[in-house]
């Protein structure tokens, strides 16, 4: 079986339609599970007291905004390359995700600064390449829907998410880049590395961070097929109107 | 059962209500789009079978 397979929109709708159930409940599972293991049964910080609660959804969330754009990568290239219409729907179905991953980093990141930076913003290099990758987000989500052919919309949010990497590899290593300004560089899961984490907190983390993955495969699964049955019904539609 | 968060009780509650808010919307919107499309398309794919 290849992996080219479903890039046939039949084939890739059976399969989404057969999995998305599975998917979700664990989504669930996880994602509720970790947000309550998270704030009720894990202690206050020695330092941070209880803000530290607030890293089993900004991480998630700035892990998240990343990939997203990472995913969204992969599929524009599959897109440019062979001209598979599923991946570039798949693109168009996580840009929004995506977005919504990226407000919820930087509005926790922003509370979780004020009391423990003294304040809630500053333009250093990760939270300004952050707020840069948002509006990358917002400009992909308007192209989609400012351009009418889509294939054309295609080809040039393609083109933008590329150019947008730029910013979602600037968002994950500007803190190596610059290495200056108030936010740290990344805690746990560092290639070669071990966690400095507690267990205490790093186990609910691991499982938020599952949640937040889970959630977003659900969700991508069920937009993807959504805009398979809206580009449909478009043509389907057109060809109404002009029999 | 809700922990004392003492003085940071409105960023900590802040953050998750941000949080939870914007996924559930997220999901409401993506379930109310794919149901809408659904009907939408299988109406159009009926009246097409008719002809």
């Amino acid at each position: 079986m290849s992996l080219w397979e479903y890039a046939n929109p039949k084939k890739f709708m059976q399969t989404a339609t057969r999995v998305l159930p599975v998917v979700s409940v664990l989504a669930a599972i996880c994602m509720v599970g970790g947000l309550v293991w998270g704030f009720f049964f894990t202690p206050d910080d020695y330092k941070q007291g209880a803000t530290v609660k607030i890293i089993f959804i900004h991480v998630p969330a700035a892990m998240m905004a990343i990939n997203v754009w990472g995913m969204m990568l992969v599929t524009s290239l599959v897109w440019i390359v062979r001209r598979h219409h599923v991946s570039a729907l798949a693109a168009r179905a996580a840009a929004p995700l995506g977005m919504t991953f990226t407000l919820i980093a930087l509005v926790t990141g922003a509370l979780w600064g004020q009391p423990m930076w003294g304040t809630w913003w500053e333009w250093d290099p990760r939270l300004t390449s952050f707020l840069i990758l948002f509006l990358f987000y917002l400009g992909y989500v308007a192209l989609w829907q400012a351009v009418e052919n889509p294939d054309t919309a295609a080809d040039l949010t393609s083109v933008l998410c590329i150019v947008g990497s730029v910013f979602a590899a600037l968002s994950r290593y500007a803190v190596k880049f610059w290495n200056q300004g108030l936010h740290q560089d990344s805690t746990i899961m560092k290639v070669g590395e071990k966690d400095p984490l507690d267990p205490a907190y790093y186990w609910p983390l691991i499982v938020c961070i599952a949640g937040f993955i889970l959630t977003f495969v659900a969700l991508v699964l069920l937009r993807t097929v959504t805009e398979i049955r809206a580009r449909r019904l478009a043509v389907l539609t057109a060809r109404e109107r002009l029999a | 059962m809700m922990p004392d968060l003492g003085k940071y009780a409105v960023p900590v509650l802040g953050s998750y209500a941000v949080a939870i808010g914007l996924i559930a919307a997220i999901v409401a919107l993506s379930i109310w789009r794919s149901r809408r499309m659904k009907r939408a398309l299988d109406a159009v794919e009926a009246r097409a079978g008719r002809k």
